[in-house]
């Protein structure tokens, strides 16, 4: 390695682009734990198609993994590559147009055939024709030369042979950026201890990929980021979905009450499923309902026997919950509902990310319905977002929403891990005697007399001599809990309902400002998984010089109480969402403020440049002329 | 790729074993204490009182702390059951309380836990709930009351009404091909299916006993008259002049037969696989059917479901299978129990320390 440059980065950012069974995410994954062993921060990206094989070779089946890692805090996984990973043409020519200028190309160049070149359109090859010589292109023969490297493994097919490329890539890129192997070895050697053969492939390829990088004269520069900076603690990366499975699993151990999953398999939710459906040593039962409403049912009923009862799902699951949610709405119980978003509407991108269910979550259910709504802001972020969804659940007697979307569940980073012993204690108190006396001076239970200060009603379960009662979604009586169709009653239970909601701003502190120099007129506000993005390009704009203040909205049902104080301050708010404006609608319909909506649906965060520059298209130097720019704004020029 | 579960055999339990019971010398449960203070709001002359009234009579048979039993239900005329039991109780939404009192009776082992459902209900917008709470065997007794009509909404034909029915929603006759319920429940694979009739206090009150000591998911057929919209509908095996003709009394281990002993019909195989009656006095070397509700195989109950017909010539009443099958809720706690003692006991602070840290993890100074 001495014989060779080693050149000096802050940051990359990295895509490693394949068809869907080349391993791009098993690929991604290793060289993330490899760079987050190393002490860079880091954030990543993966981007896959609903189908589990597409056909081969083809555009619809590239699957990718993007990686930005530096020596300083990362924000989002980058806007675009410095090097793209193309194990095909396909993988090439989807991932072009995302490349700048002067990035560089690894392109596989065995699998550049006249074949696979057709297949998506290439009439000539691009890796001969110049046409990509804008770009650092280096041509390495992939498939072959781990196919000659695993020459002396006699017992494997040529098919088993190839298919250890993506190792021989990863070794590649890690010679180039100076990642430690071991933790990949130490992956390979659990995965396939069982299949020595097939292991000692993969580590043969890993470390022929390491070699060439070392040997070849393609390769002169290899690259070193130094650590990041970051607090003091122990790390690990989590993926959000897995996240949200801790904090979930964790609350329920903070409250010393079971959890019992009840879910049916949804991209991009079943990984919580799975994970929680391992952790049935944490006293965890899990559930896989026979459909989206069975799975709401059983939680539903599990928190009616003193359960935390929750339901994972996506948006179309979230339709056929909302009669179970209303129900919970009208009988009290704690539940949680996790909504990991994805595109929509009905089947619309399953694996691409959206946040167009917040007014799903909000009003999507017959009546007046109030269910408050808790959005994580980025992966890690997901276990305390679950941590506070149990707490206000259990406290209150009410469904509560948890909005993740796919960009988080998949989406990874370094998370600083907490002390369990440390976190909130979310010990929850069950009815244990009558509450009330009848008119004989006996010692009765009133199901539905509220607590004051909270207005949430006694959770009593069965099991609890002498508070044996009914409930149902008919019309309560106040207090009894009785049915009643009694008008004055039922206006009376429904602002209680909503009252109660309301109340729990109490409880989540105010909405934060962002805005050091504290004379910036205008104001960023998001919600969930726009944090990062946001955050990058409020930073990109205040290097130029600029005054930008933000804030990010964690509770969206109910908002903290001074939200409307917070969005009046500023001369202009923006407020980026990946739908078509649906916090804005509230907030304009809320507090009377004239927000600017910045849209996209893309199915892929923001980027840093396009949430930037509509920063500036705000004036952000209190240009009044600015102000007139009144209309929503959509990234893409789409109509508002 | 599948797994032995490695469970210890479980036995036979009773199905309210594990559910906390009186004390030896307490004093006995009455009907009065299951009966709630709400006024019952059924139509005048609705079988749904004779089934509560028996109901409220069995509970304290059961010997088990009253609060210790849950009665779930989904929407309809019978969903109304609950409000009128002193025990715990949730009424819910329409076609979801099988799945509703899974996640109660799988969360909780110390439960009694009682679904009541009718038609419309269990059949048509619960039908999947259902089928999927039969083959998972939950512990749990479904009371399905089949009244062969839509009586809430006042009137519309329902799953189980015949072809050609004139309703409010079909003027011109139902050309909907009805299920029948016991039928389909052995389809599904349940383990306990029987039939019984609101009107007879005494059957209805042995089925449910024998249904409540099944552990699993055990579907009680009610044969129930709505007295509105769908009068007389079980006339015909409730006149007591023709009943005896028409009512099929499955006994286990004895042979199957019907009609008064001077006019006798034996149930007997026939060519194909099929079965017919014929009178006693020609069975001669004929293979009658003796009842077998035990029997792992349930061809035969099936094929007795299938006497039915909507001329309710022959009606088959009494158990159809009542089978041992290790329910699902047993299974996942056993599951659960198993995970928490290997891991040492309840999991501690330290314990969900070393799982949020996982194996890859590295220290900043």
């Amino acid at each position: 390695m001495s014989s060779k440059t080693v050149q000096k980065l802050d940051r990359v950012v990295i895509r490693f682009a394949g068809d869907s069974g080349d391993g791009m995410q098993l690929t991604g994954d290793r060289f993330t734990s490899e760079t987050a062993a190393l002490g860079n921060d880091l954030s990543t990206l993966p981007n896959f198609p609903a189908e589990i094989r597409a056909p081969q070779g083809t555009l619809p089946g590239v699957s990718s993994f993007q990686l930005h890692f530096a020596d300083h805090d990362v924000l989002t996984p980058g806007d675009a590559p410095d090097v793209l990973v193309a194990m095909n043409p396909a993988a090439l020519k989807a991932n072009l147009r995302d490349l700048p200028r002067g990035a560089t190309i690894i392109a596989n160049t065995d699998e550049f055939s006249k074949r696979n070149l057709g297949k998506v359109g290439y009439t000539t090859n691009p890796l001969e024709d110049g046409s990509l010589d804008s770009w650092h292109l280096h041509p390495v023969a992939l498939t072959s030369i781990t196919v000659e490297a695993l020459a002396e493994f006699d017992s494997l097919s040529r098919k088993d042979k190839e298919r250890a490329k993506n190792m021989f890539a990863l070794g590649l890129l890690s010679w180039m950026y100076h990642r430690p192997t071991s933790g990949t070895e130490n992956f390979l050697t659990k995965k396939f201890g069982a299949k020595p053969d097939i292991l000692a492939a993969n580590l043969a390829a890993l470390k022929a990929g390491v070699n060439y990088g070392e040997t070849t004269e393609d390769f002169a520069v290899s690259y070193e980021i130094a650590p990041a900076p970051m607090a003091a603690g122990t790390y690990r990366n989590i993926t959000g979905n897995v996240a949200l499975a801790y904090g979930l699993v964790t609350a329920s151990h903070r409250a010393k009450v079971p959890l019992l999953l009840g879910s049916y398999p949804i991209t991009p939710a079943s990984d919580i499923l799975h994970t929680l459906s391992g952790l049935k040593r944490y006293g965890v039962t899990t559930l896989q309902a026979e459909d989206e409403i069975a799975g709401i049912g059983a939680a539903l009923g599990a928190s009616f026997g003193g359960a935390i009862g929750v339901t994972t799902t996506s948006g179309p699951g979230v339709a056929l919950k909302s009669e179970t949610i209303g129900l919970a709405v009208s009988l009290e119980l704690p539940l949680v509902i996790v909504d990991v978003q994805r595109g929509g509407p009905s089947t619309g991108l399953p694996t691409k990310t959206e946040q167009s269910d917040l007014l799903q979550a909000m009003f999507g259910r017959n009546g007046e319905s109030p269910v408050p709504i808790i959005a994580p802001q980025s992966p890690a972020d997901c276990f305390d977002a679950a941590l506070e969804a149990v707490r206000i659940a259990t406290a209150y007697r009410t469904p509560v929403f948890i909005l993740s979307d796919g960009y988080l569940a998949n989406g990874s980073e370094p998370w600083s891990l907490p002390k369990v012993a440390e976190l909130p204690d979310l010990t929850v108190e069950f009815a244990s005697e009558p509450n009330a006396t009848d008119e004989k001076g006996e010692p009765v239970f009133h199901p539905f007399l509220r607590d004051p200060a909270t207005l949430a009603r006694p959770w009593a379960v069965p099991g609890t001599a002498g508070l044996e009662h009914r409930i149902g979604g008919i019309e309560k009586a106040d207090v009894t809990g009785n049915i009643s169709y009694d008008p004055d009653n039922h206006d009376l239970m429904t602002r209680l309902r909503a009252g109660k909601i309301e109340r729990i701003a109490d409880t989540i502190g105010d909405l934060e400002v962002d805005d050091p120099s504290g004379e910036a007129s205008v104001l960023v506000l998001g919600w969930g998984s726009t944090y990062g993005p946001i955050a990058a390009a409020v930073r990109s704009v205040r290097n130029t010089g600029a005054k930008v203040a933000r804030a990010h909205l964690r509770h969206l049902n109910p908002f903290p109480a001074n939200t409307g104080e917070v969005l009046r301050r500023y001369d202009r708010v923006l407020v980026p969402e990946m739908n078509m404006g649906q916090l804005a609608m509230l907030l304009r319909a809320k507090y009377l403020v004239d927000v600017h909506s910045f849209t996209q649906v893309r199915g892929l965060p923001f980027t840093t440049v396009e949430l930037a520059d509509a920063i500036v298209g705000l004036g952000t130097d209190g240009d009044p002329t600015a102000d007139t720019a009144h209309e929503t704004v959509t990234s893409h020029g789409g109509p508002a | 790729m599948s797994t032995e579960l490695g469970m210890p055999s479980l036995g036979v339990p009773h199905g309210t074993a594990g559910v906390p019971r009186l004390g030896e010398d307490a004093t006995p449960q009455t009907k009065k204490e299951f009966t709630s203070d709400q006024e019952v709001r059924w139509c005048p002359g609705c079988g749904d009182y004779a089934i509560l009234a028996s109901v409220q009579g069995f509970l304290p048979e059961l010997g088990l702390k009253r609060e210790n039993i849950v009665f779930v239900s989904g929407i309809g005329c019978s969903s109304r059951f609950p409000y009128y039991l002193d025990t715990y109780g949730m009424h819910s939404i329409h076609g979801r309380a099988p799945a509703i009192a899974t996640g109660l009776a799988t969360s909780r082992a110390d439960l009694s836990v009682w679904v009541v459902t009718g038609d419309g209900d269990a059949l048509s917008i619960g039908g999947n709930h259902l089928i999927h709470a039969l083959r998972r065997n939950v512990n749990m007794t479904i009371l399905l009351f089949n009244n062969q009509i839509y009586g809430l909404t006042k009137g519309q034909y329902s799953p189980t009404s015949e072809v050609g029915k004139v309703t409010k929603s079909t003027p011109m006759g139902s050309v909907d091909h009805p299920f029948n319920p016991v039928s389909l429940a052995l389809g599904a694979e349940a383990t306990f299916v029987a039939r019984t009739m609101d009107s007879d206090r005494k059957h209805l009150t042995g089925i449910l006993k024998a249904a409540a000591a099944h552990r699993g998911t055990s579907l009680v057929e009610i044969y129930q008259n709505c007295p509105i919209f769908n009068d007389g509908a079980f006339d015909l095996i409730k006149d007591r002049s023709q009943q005896e003709a028409r009512i099929v009394h499955l006994t286990d281990g004895e042979r199957v037969q019907v009609g008064p002993e001077d006019d006798r019909q034996v149930l007997v195989r026939a060519a194909g696989g099929a079965m017919e009656f014929v009178p006693a006095s020609e069975v001669g070397e004929r293979e009658v059917v003796v009842h077998d509700a035990t029997a792992g195989d349930p061809t035969q109950a099936f094929a007795l479901s299938r006497l039915d017909s909507p001329q309710m010539t022959h009606v088959p009443m009494g158990i159809f299978r009542n089978v041992v099958r290790p329910t699902y809720d047993d299974l996942v706690r056993a599951q659960v129990d198993a995970a928490v003692d290997t891991g040492g006991g309840p999991a501690t602070d330290e314990d969900l320390d070393a799982l949020i840290h996982g194996r890859d993890t590295w220290t900043v100074a």
